[in-house]
């Protein structure tokens, strides 16, 4: 904001309440010229106004509200932008636009000696359990799966950050993996599944219906359908086989997939976005974009070690082990 | 010629008439759309897998509907009949009157059929897209020319109290609207907000705080100043509590809105701000509610047989209570529990039914026999049955808000040893359905309170029953 709208906004905010303090103090006396208790003299429609004082309670809360008010006024950033407060309090880094600006905010305020409500918090968080998860970490996806306390840490942590798209259950939905069907689009090792929720992944299923037109797209699906065992048009299917090398380069001959990629599997009847004629017909025509967020900067390695032991003991259920 | 058929040639009553019978019609329709949505968060299977029978699409149709379509029509009702009466003029213009009526029940009816089909410009309270908000401009401005055109005419020489409140409703809720519908449309039905962001934001809640500080509130308290002393039958408390009272609300309401996005992308000032001043409100807001029931004293007894009196009377107290909680719930800390909880929720309806509703109707027990020339309500027996239902109604609903509110808060900031929460949000959802079971029932009750105000009105209306002619009124 220029100096001009500071000014501006500083003074009608301020100017507000100091204005209704004015306006109190003209109303507490008795200017109408009509004595107190009597009635104004002007009757609407029958209905007539007396002249009373104002409740002293009343007027005496109103005083405290405004007095309170302008002390808030001067102790925070309120009345304008750009005015910082007494003791330089903010929520948190405002405005910033990356996370190595907030590092950088974080590091500054820290140098300058202010109180930035978000990073106190966080810091205070990180001193009392930062410990729970340091410790948790050492351990191998052995140790966790053996250990139904940090199981079920990891299996809050999943609640609270992954339930949104993968469900409560791990069960996910359409566009977002099921979990617990111990099939990957990356592979299924401890380190594979840790290595996807620190840095996450970009799947990208390129549209065709430029290369192949519909009826290429048609073929195709066909095809598509066959791999996982259902009969369909064999002509069109034989037609779409053709066409499948160019799909091969991802999914292979076979139409198994490649876990290098995230390629899916295309035989074992489990489908992402559906196995619909209509949705593969919608993935070959448009492609597909799906995205799982990294999560390191956001959760650290240390829970993420966590979580991926829960993510992991989904599909090797630690109670068959034993 | 008896002084009420007088006023009826004198006056235009006609467009009061409308808008009365409109507010009940109205009021069944939208509360009945709130009973249904509260049914279907306790069965969802009430959507019947119909699009547009969806909560997201019934919500705001029943946010629109009891406040625009209700509250709306209440309002067009009351302030024609007030400045007239107060202003002993006939409206300003007859045409225009009638253009607002059915302009308002066009943009009402369009209202009900494009929010069910998912047009929305998902703004709350400012869902209808631009074809419907410039109607909506152009209704609101010829109210305005026969408000104030009205108003000039007046043949006293100062202006009721009452009309300060009603112009000040008018005139904000005109800037109010058009500020925050500005839009590029790209279609009839689609258009892009002409803020983004944090801007944006802050646009649509200094709006949608505005809705509830001069749509419901400013607007409402003008129906209170008539009807409160004209049915106690008893002079205003203080003239000069009326004008501290009313220059303070209407100067610290338009910067509540920050309170509303606390913990956001807000900057910090705007929100201390905003918390701040509605803070401050909450003294003025009192004002009001003092200047009301102080109009009763030495009338206290008429409480007793007086069902329409108790319903504005209870009103004033449900505007006493929410306006204590809402710059409660406005204080950051305060609101760090209570916001996206129900209880949020609770408030809202301790303020639009406890106070907007019954100040409402029991302004309309008051005018509806008179606009039709009866001596008398068909039956206060029916409107006593009402005045417990919607009472009842009302608290059951914030009670149970209350409770499932404050739980809601509790369980989403409680957190175990490691520092992880302990709840996840289903979790909480799972343990408020016994309060929406009670918000339900108490949905209900209120609703069946309307539906027997409309066979009383209709009653009242048709009119036929011996104790209802005027010459047999009691002197």
């Amino acid at each position: 904001m220029s100096s001009f709208w500071m000014i501006f906004v500083g003074a009608i905010s301020v100017g507000t309440v100091i204005g209704c303090y004015f306006l109190l103090r003209w109303c507490l006396s008795n200017k109408t010229g009509i004595a107190e208790g009597e009635s104004m003299g002007h009757t609407f429609d029958g209905i007539e106004e007396i002249n009373n004082p104002l409740p002293r309670w009343w007027t005496i809360m109103f005083y405290i509200t405004m007095v309170w008010g302008l002390i808030y006024f001067l102790v925070f950033p309120s009345f304008s932008a750009g005015h910082e407060g007494l003791f330089g309090w903010k929520s948190s880094n405002q405005g910033v636009l990356s996370m190595e600006e907030s590092k950088e905010a974080t590091k500054q305020a820290i140098a300058d000696g202010k109180v930035i409500m978000y990073d106190r918090e966080v810091a205070m968080a990180d001193e009392k359990f930062g410990p729970i998860f340091s410790e948790i970490a050492q351990q191998t996806v052995e140790d966790l799966m053996a250990d139904e306390e940090a199981l079920k840490i990891g299996k809050r942590l999943f609640l609270q950050n992954c339930a949104q798209c993968h469900g409560s259950d791990a069960r996910g939905g359409n566009g977002f993996p099921n979990l617990t069907d111990n099939d990957w689009l990356y592979g299924g090792e401890f380190n594979t599944i840790k290595t996807t929720l620190l840095h996450g992944r970009q799947g990208a299923m390129p549209a065709w219906i430029d290369t192949f037109g519909e009826d290429g797209i048609k073929e195709l699906v066909a095809y598509v359908q066959t791999l996982s065992g259902r009969e369909v048009d064999a002509q069109l299917a034989e037609a779409g086989k053709a066409k499948f090398a160019v799909c091969a380069a991802c999914h292979g001959m076979d139409g198994k997939g490649n876990h290098a990629m995230g390629a899916p599997n295309l035989t074992d009847n489990i489908w992402l976005y559906g196995g619909s004629e209509r949705s593969i017909t919608e993935t070959l025509t448009h492609g597909r974009a799906g995205v799982m967020p990294a999560w390191k900067e956001i959760l650290g390695e240390e829970k993420i070690h966590v979580i991926s032991a829960y993510v992991y003991s989904l599909s090797n259920k630690p109670s068959e082990d034993k | 010629m008896s002084e009420i058929s007088q006023a009826q040639s004198q006056y235009n009553y006609k467009v009061v008439r409308q808008f009365a019978i409109m507010t009940v019609v109205w009021g069944i329709v939208g509360m009945s759309a709130g009973v249904f949505i509260a049914a279907q968060l306790i069965w969802p299977e009430l959507s019947f897998d119909l699009p547009w029978l969806t909560y997201s699409r019934l919500r705001p149709l029943h946010t629109n509907a009891v406040i625009f379509a209700f509250g709306g029509c209440a309002l067009f009702a009351t302030s024609y009949y007030i400045v007239q009466r107060t202003s002993q003029a006939r409206l300003f213009s007859d045409k225009l009157a009638a253009f607002t009526f059915w302009g308002w029940q066009a943009v009402i009816v369009l209202a009900a059929v494009t929010l069910p089909l998912g047009i929305t410009s998902s703004k709350e309270y400012a869902e209808l897209e631009w074809p419907i908000d410039i109607l909506i401009a152009l209704v609101w401005i010829a109210y305005a020319i026969v408000f104030f055109g009205t108003v000039i005419k007046r043949k006293v020489s100062h202006i009721y109290v009452a009309n300060w409140f009603l112009g000040a409703f008018i005139i904000t809720v005109a800037v109010l609207h058009i500020g925050n519908s500005m839009a590029i449309p790209v279609s009839m039905t689609k258009s892009y907000s002409l803020y983004a962001g944090a801007v944006d934001a802050m646009m649509q809640w200094w709006y949608g705080h505005n809705a509830v500080g001069f749509f419901l509130t400013a607007g409402f308290l003008g129906m209170m100043y008539y009807f409160v002393p004209k049915q106690a039958e008893r002079p205003v408390f203080s003239y000069r509590l009326s004008v501290v009272h009313f220059w303070a609300l209407v100067s610290l309401y338009i910067w509540a809105g920050p309170h509303h996005l606390h913990y956001t992308a807000l900057p910090d000032w705007t929100q201390s701000l905003g918390m701040v001043m509605s803070v401050i409100l909450f003294v003025p807001s009192w004002g009001g509610m003092i200047n009301g029931i102080m109009t009763l004293s030495g009338a206290w007894h008429k409480l007793r047989r007086d069902p329409v009196l108790r319903f504005l009377i209870v009103s004033l107290s449900f505007y006493g209570m929410s306006t204590f909680e809402g710059p409660m719930m406005a204080i950051k800390t305060v609101n760090a529990l209570s916001h996206y909880t129900d209880w949020t929720v609770g408030h809202v309806h301790s303020g639009a039914l406890g106070w907007v509703a019954m100040v409402s109707i029991g302004s309309l027990y008051h005018l509806i026999p008179v606009l039709f020339g009866k001596a008398r309500m068909y039956s206060y027996t029916l409107v006593n049955i009402h005045f417990w239902l919607a009472t009842i109604g009302v608290v059951l609903y914030i009670v149970a808000m209350w409770i499932s509110g404050v739980m809601q808060g509790m369980m989403w900031r409680s957190i175990n040893a490691d520092g992880t929460l302990t709840y996840s949000f289903v979790e909480s959802l799972e343990a408020s359905y016994p309060f929406y079971f009670v918000r339900f029932l108490g949905g209900l009750c209120v609703v069946a309170g309307m539906l027997i105000m409309a066979y009383n009105v209709y009653r009242t209306v048709r009119g036929t029953e011996e104790h209802m002619y005027l010459e047999t009124k009691p002197a």
